[in-house]
């Protein structure tokens, strides 16, 4: 007999109400355990946690163990082919450069390590913002009445922008000065997290604003107004916590698309500064020799795909491990 | 229905001279000079004079409802005057490009076919190809077919349009040499032969933008056939002795049809959003293309113009996303 058994007979009984039954002790079952139990039957997700994993680890601990430049150049060792190519030909590959080199020699797997760490960075911290801003004024909206009406204008407004050519504007004006006053990696940095994350809170606002405005109707909120909870607390011990889960389901959806807009504002030559990697922007230097080299446009964009691809089956599970309707079914 | 439809376009004039306001201001405030691409050679005082002569020399607040007049009295204008032969500009000014010096609509009116052949084309794919995706789907959940369009919808989702397009020319362009990687914009259609070239060099744009339409509409019929396959209706149907196909084809399609056809209108806008990178793979010299271009060559009338553009063509879809869904489902009433 499994945890969730003798969990589901205790709910039986207390269903039951039998005075006379014997009350089993029931271990408490933390909510999470239930989450990641549910998680765990969805493969798909399981498989997309442990490659972004696998991942993470590759950009982080990897230039650590790789231990090569992804500057330096070498222009004797200048377009390596990756060690695949030798199964169908004999051509210049090298096991001191697994994934190639380009035109100047520079390693291909340390660009790739160098650049994902760029690319998810800015994807967490560009979620992170957008997440921050969203469930703020969702729940503003949600709470207070009177703010109701101008902040959900104020999110209309937004989502009638046309988003990608306003980023576009602002990548181009804002980015001399913000470089020249953090330095050219900061101050992009800042500029394309501020950038994304300034632009895709609205989603996030909507699904908190919606789901605060069904919780504050309920009777534990009213128990708690009634006890003189000033509102500040309602919002941070009943609200908050509820609305969790709808929080970081769109939580993983941002992260997607703020890879997916960083890799494009690079490739559209409007992100970071030259020479210095990200997936998009490796994916963008290699197009104009891609006829000769395709696997400087495969790499990165097989890094970019299968994270994206592997955060959004993880949403997919987390959605549905975190719906209790679906969940112990 | 009529003056919900009108009341939403009264609230649109505000929203939209909101958006052309915020737009203004952060070409505005942005640092960027149109006159830093200039050689350092000339003297300041006629530097001023450029400056005046591109507009530049008056504040905002000035500047700002003349561009508005621009937009919305002196370009209708001049298109009516093209039209009708009529004279209602009177050689008003228009709004001039500043890198090639010649009117903003022009260009745009020069631009603007190719993009809708692409977009409005893969759109069309795009769509015609989801919605039997999303009916197969649903009627057979957790088929084989069905776990294959989910897992096709997703990679619709997470493959940018930068890499399948680039994808695309390298196994079709590069390896197999069937299809041109370069959209040629000055082919004249006039034969079978010219025609289809035209096709071939479509091809691979439209594929791109087709994958992210078809991924969208294809879960959104699945999810809202989904809705109605367990409708009590659809048993008495069932129980009725209608055919199979009668009920599915006509009871649940059509009223599955509903919510999948606001969400087709809201898509158009952010289509066209998505083919200014398509555009820029395929080297298609479209709204697109343009954009890129007047943004790296500081042309802040062109930006202006055609980032207003966009926003006009989301706020007219919402609305017009919204008034569908009225028409469509007698049960929603707006009034």
């Amino acid at each position: 007999m499994t945890d969730r058994d003798i969990h589901a007979d205790a709910d039986n009984l207390l269903v039951a109400g039998d005075p006379t039954a014997p009350v089993k002790a029931v271990k408490a079952r933390n909510q999470w355990l239930d989450v990641w139990d549910q998680f765990k039957t969805h493969k798909g997700a399981v498989a997309s946690l442990l490659f972004l994993i696998f991942i993470a680890l590759f950009v982080l601990i990897g230039p650590w163990l790789w231990g090569l430049d992804p500057a330096a150049l070498d222009i004797r060792n200048k377009d390596v082919r990756p060690i695949v190519n030798a199964l169908w030909g004999a051509e210049k590959v090298s096991w001191a450069h697994p994934m190639g080199t380009d035109n100047l020699g520079r390693d291909l797997m340390a660009q790739i390590m160098q650049g994902g760490r760029i690319s998810l960075a800015v994807g967490a911290a560009a979620m992170i913002l957008a997440i921050l801003i969203g469930t703020f004024v969702g729940v503003i909206a949600g709470y207070f009445n009177r703010l109701d009406g101008i902040l959900m204008r104020l999110t209309d407004l937004f989502l009638a922008l046309p988003l990608l050519p306003l980023l576009l504007v602002m990548m181009l004006l804002f980015r001399d000065p913000l470089r020249s006053a953090f330095g050219p990696e900061q101050g992009i940095f800042i500029l394309i997290v501020t950038g994304i994350g300034i632009t895709s809170w609205m989603h996030t606002a909507r699904i908190v604003r919606g789901d605060v405005l069904a919780l504050k109707e309920r009777e534990y909120v009213l128990a708690a107004r009634s006890i003189g909870t000033p509102s500040r607390r309602i919002i941070t011990r009943h609200l908050l916590p509820n609305v969790l889960s709808p929080i970081m389901v769109s939580a993983t959806l941002g992260l997607a698309t703020a890879i997916i807009t960083e890799s494009a504002l690079s490739f559209l030559g409007l992100g970071f500064p030259p020479d210095f990697p990200t997936w998009g922007k490796i994916l963008a230097d290699s197009v104009p020799r891609m006829t000769a080299f395709p696997e400087r446009v495969i790499w990165p964009g097989l890094a970019i795909s299968l994270t994206v691809l592997a955060v959004n089956y993880i949403g997919d599970g987390l959605r549905d491990a975190l719906d209790p309707r679906i969940r112990g079914m | 229905m009529l003056t919900y439809t009108f009341r939403r376009l009264l609230i649109s004039i505000p929203t939209l001279l909101f958006i052309a306001f915020v737009i203004f201001m952060l070409l505005e405030l942005a640092p960027g000079d149109p006159m830093a691409q200039m050689p350092l050679t000339i003297p300041p005082e006629v530097k001023e004079k450029m400056r005046i002569a591109l507009g530049l020399g008056e504040p905002w607040w000035i500047r700002f409802p003349l561009w508005l007049k621009q937009f919305f009295i002196i370009e209708p204008a001049y298109w009516i005057d093209n039209s009708f032969g009529t004279d209602l500009a009177g050689g008003a000014q228009r709004i001039v490009s500043f890198q090639s010096r010649s009117p903003v609509f022009d260009t745009i009116a020069q631009r603007l076919p190719q993009t809708l052949w692409v977009v409005g084309m893969s759109y069309v794919v795009g769509v015609i190809i989801a919605l039997p995706i999303g009916i197969i789907s649903a009627y057979r959940q957790y088929s084989v077919f069905d776990q294959a369009g989910t897992f096709v919808s997703m990679i619709g989702f997470s493959v940018p349009p930068f890499f399948s397009g680039v994808l695309l020319i390298v196994i079709f362009s590069v390896t197999l040499g069937w299809l041109p990687s370069i959209y040629d914009t000055t082919l004249v259609v006039n034969s079978w032969a010219t025609f289809k070239m035209q096709i071939m060099q479509m091809v691979m744009p439209v594929m791109v933008l087709a994958l992210q339409t078809t991924a969208q509409v294809s879960r959104y019929m699945r999810a809202s056939m989904l809705d109605n396959l367990g409708q009590d209706y659809v048993r008495t149907a069932r129980a009725k002795g209608m055919s199979e196909s009668t009920v599915v084809m006509k009871h649940v399609l059509r009223n599955s049809m509903i919510p999948v056809i606001t969400v087709i209108a809201l898509g158009i806008p952010s289509i066209f959003g998505g083919a200014i990178i398509t555009e820029q793979i395929f080297k298609v010299n479209g709204l697109g293309q343009l954009l890129i271009i007047a943004l790296q060559g500081s042309d802040i009338p062109m930006v202006m113009t055609l980032t207003f553009l966009f926003a006009i063509l989301i706020v007219m879809f919402n609305l017009i996303a919204d008034v569908l869904y009225g028409v469509f489902d007698p049960r929603i009433r707006y009034d």
